[in-house]
């Protein structure tokens, strides 16, 4: 994917080009649903369904009101966005229970979606939610398949109802009618019946499934899907709707680093409502599917909208006055350090916000490594001190350090660390305010500051963009510095992971570059 | 039952036209991309192709046919298909996601091998799966070849190579082929327990090969899962099952290209004796008709 380069780079800079203009030209929207297009190919997104995408978004990028908010290329973003969520469905939808129990659920997938473990999954996450699956082995085909279904099922510690050895042998029908017979008799209320799986265009296969369904008329029939899955998802999903209309979709592998494209041409072709996600190896690792998080995976673009917004509510314009005329002024304190981080809080989750970052899925890692709580021990330690100490944090000495360490709950050594983190956050503060380039190991230039002289007058007379989409987006920048300025070393990984041009681009969509 | 597409289903219609349009040319990306060739070298292959149009004054569509087979055969051949078995016992790891058949591949490869006249002990090193053991077994037992269980549940897989290859060695097999458990390639510590494996064997014995299963329904990820294969298990060669569900497959020619690792094998459906090697004549020829 790389090598392609992420959409929402190649994207920033089809639309850098259209930055400055107030309105979309036909010639402007052409080339920007270029890239989409081939974007939405790279994830995977059938043909047809991206052809009526992308025809979509350029009627509508070329009727737009021009927006006072978004700059011209934050629009086009934004519908593209828009329309990708509209496709993927607004919510996703649950499972519907019989109103006479058994409820049955039925699986149906290609060879090697992951439907057995799936069954697994599900059943452990229904049992979890106080019902009483029973699995049911009607995958007679594949070798050894019921084996896996009997190992699996005592891993999520439901029966498993498996008459027939398989490896070919015995009627599948039969074991499934009898199976849903059997969770009758022992008042299970759940029965998921685990299907052989097929190539799409195997009829003798697919026959065999819509006898199943015919004989055990499941309440749902979930069609399970690998998210790896090419532009055959189109052929894949219409042989299994007309074989055994299928009412839901199931997305495995989707921990992979597969765009998804399957999830859109699903979607976009039958309509049928994707339930859930499939994210690892382990029982556990099965959620709900979220449309919004699929739209931004299969373009890469981060949510960059979202993330303007977050940061546009949370921060307040004077703050950030105050704050540039603060280090300007070379009085970096302890309490600009607490509103900083005060103001990162109220930007909501900040593992949330650094996973919107474009770019970002490769550093999942980092992000998860980053302990948020760190943020409120910080603030809960500098809370125990005196106004006094927070201006002039050079009072503090060991037995003032004793008290603060007492008062916030902490040892003195987290006090002391903290001190060396804030010492040597002030120091790239006066650096960045004198017009120098800060130096911080693992991150690329810091995004927002021009190493032009021109940052030295930042201070007092902050220079204000005409556009309000600019002017809105500025003060986010103060933030970035301040990853590496508090967060443990780890969490400094975490900015150092994203790239310069993803800095870049990211930039630029800001509409800042 | 929706008919099954394929390449040269798609292509049947556009070359019985009479001449060659901007209609030609739509159809023609629409087919390419439809089989996963991906947008690049769809791209790539309709300019040549225009160009080559261009120049030769041609308007027939069959002789589009003909250059585009030519165009393909040619980036499909620029890579050496054979097997390098030469060691003995010659060593073959198979890796792969999940899903993809790869312990299928085994029986299918086992069979070939012992069709030909090898001896061959399978290794199952898929302790990881529930039932792993079991389904290569039952191939196992298909395909006539001998076969090493882990001894206990759980075990260290790098062991069970070990085992395997030790008793190739012991019992005088020619061949000794090595399950992996699927894994997806951006499972960091997963994949080092590949490295783990291979270091494992190479202490014994050179290995021969390193087979890369992809699914031939697999679309543009096939490059960045042999991209991280390449990375933590040095494949030297691609095996591309399912090829009969999906008739497409265009991705490889992509992967083959974009890491240099040439396909070695075909799975082309479940019978034990539908494995055959890569030929980019024949190859091309079912693709485009």
């Amino acid at each position: 994917m790389a090598a392609f380069g992420s959409l929402s780079t190649r994207l920033t800079e089809t639309l850098a080009k259209l930055r400055t203009k107030g309105k979309l030209s036909a010639s402007d929207v052409d080339g920007t649903v270029r890239e989409i297009r081939r974007a939405l190919l790279d994830a995977d997104v059938a043909l047809e369904v991206v052809k009526s995408f992308t025809a979509a978004v350029r009627e509508r990028a070329l009727g737009a009101e021009v927006s006072e908010a978004l700059n011209p290329a934050q629009q086009v973003v934004k519908i593209v966005n828009d329309e990708l969520v509209g496709i993927l469905g607004g919510e996703s939808r649950q499972l519907q229970l019989a109103k006479q129990p058994p409820t049955v659920i039925m699986l149906a997938g290609l060879q090697g979606a992951g439907k057995t473990t799936l069954a697994g999954k599900l059943a452990k996450h229904l049992r979890g939610k106080g019902h009483q699956p029973l699995l049911v082995a009607s995958d007679l085909q594949r070798p050894n398949a019921v084996t896996q279904l009997q190992v699996v099922g005592g891993q999520a510690g439901v029966q498993v109802y498996a008459p027939e050895p398989g490896n070919g042998i015995g009627d599948p029908v039969k074991v499934a009618r009898d199976g849903v017979a059997e969770a009758k008799r022992r008042q299970y209320d759940i029965v998921i019946v685990d299907t052989a799986g097929r190539l799409g265009v195997d009829a003798d296969m697919m026959q065999q499934a819509a006898d199943i369904r015919r004989a055990v008329q499941p309440d749902e029939v979930l069609f399970v899907i690998d998210a790896m899955i090419g532009q055959d998802a189109v052929a894949t999903a219409r042989a299994f709707q007309e074989g055994v209309d299928f009412t839901g979709v199931v997305l495995t592998k989707l921990d992979g680093d597969a765009r998804g494209g399957a999830a859109l041409s699903i979607r976009g072709l039958t309509g049928k409502p994707i339930m859930f996600a499939s994210t690892g190896e382990t029982l556990d690792d099965f959620e709900p599917f979220h449309p919004d998080r699929m739209a931004s995976r299969i373009l890469d673009l981060g949510d960059i909208l979202t993330l303007i917004e977050q940061a546009q509510k949370a921060f307040d314009e004077d703050e950030a006055h105050r704050l540039a005329e603060a280090i300007a002024t070379d009085g970096f304190t302890l309490e600009d350090f607490l509103k900083q981080m005060q103001q990162l809080r109220k930007a909501g989750n900040f593992k949330q916000m650094l996973g919107m970052l474009p770019g970002a899925k490769g550093m999942r890692e980092a992000i998860d490594s980053f302990d948020e709580r760190e943020l409120v021990r910080t603030e809960a330690i500098i809370q125990s001190m005196t106004p006094q100490e927070r201006k002039q944090s050079k009072i503090l000495n060991g037995s003032r350090r004793v008290r603060i360490a007492r008062g916030a709950g902490v040892t003195v050594t987290d006090v002391n660390q903290l001190m060396a983190r804030f010492e040597q956050a002030a120091k790239m503060m006066k650096t960045v305010a004198k017009g120098g380039v800060p130096q911080m190991p693992g991150m690329g230039p810091m995004p927002g500051m021009r190493q032009s002289k021109k940052v030295q007058k930042q201070g007092k007379q902050q220079r204000r963009s005409g556009n309000p989409a600019k002017r809105t987006a500025e003060p986010v920048q103060p933030a970035a510095p301040q990853g590496s300025a508090f967060g443990k070393p780890k969490a400094e990984g975490a900015f150092g992971e994203l790239s310069e041009t993803d800095q870049a681009a990211l930039q630029r969509m800001l509409g800042n570059g | 039952m929706a008919a099954k597409w394929s390449l040269s289903g798609a292509l049947r219609g556009m070359f019985q036209r009479e001449t060659i349009t901007e209609e030609t040319w739509d159809d023609l990306e629409t087919a390419l991309i439809t089989a996963d060739f991906g947008p690049d070298i769809t791209e790539q292959l309709i300019d040549a192709l225009r160009a080559d149009v261009e120049r030769l004054k041609v308007d027939d569509p069959k002789d589009l046919r003909r250059m585009l087979r030519e165009r393909l055969e040619e980036r499909f051949a620029e890579y050496d298909p054979t097997l390098s078995l030469q060691e003995r016992p010659a060593v073959i790891l198979v890796v792969g996601v999940n899903g993809v058949g790869k312990t299928t591949t085994i029986g299918k490869l086992a069979r070939f091998l012992i069709v030909n006249g090898q001896s061959v002990v399978v290794g199952a090193a898929d302790t990881f799966r529930a039932a792993a053991v079991e389904q290569l077994a039952t191939w196992a037992q298909r395909a006539g070849s001998a076969i090493v269980r882990p001894e206990r549940e759980g075990q260290d897989p790098a062991s069970v190579a070990f085992q395997t290859v030790e008793a190739a060695k012991t019992h005088g097999h020619t061949m000794c082929i090595i399950d992996t458990a699927g894994r997806l390639h951006t499972k960091g510590g997963l994949m080092d327990e590949l490295g783990k494996i291979k270091r494992v064997i190479e202490k014994q014995s050179p290995i021969a090969e390193v087979l890369l299963v992809l699914d031939a329904t697999t679309g543009q990820n096939g490059v960045s899962q042999a991209q991280a294969f390449i990375e933590h298990a040095g494949i030297t060669g691609l095996v591309v099952t399912k090829l009969d569900g999906s008739a497409k497959g265009g991705f490889i020619l992509a992967v083959q290209e974009r890491t240099g690792i040439p396909i070695k094998l075909i799975g082309q459906g479940e019978g034990i004796d539908d494995l055959t090697g890569f030929t980019s004549h024949v190859f091309v020829e079912q693709l485009v008709g």
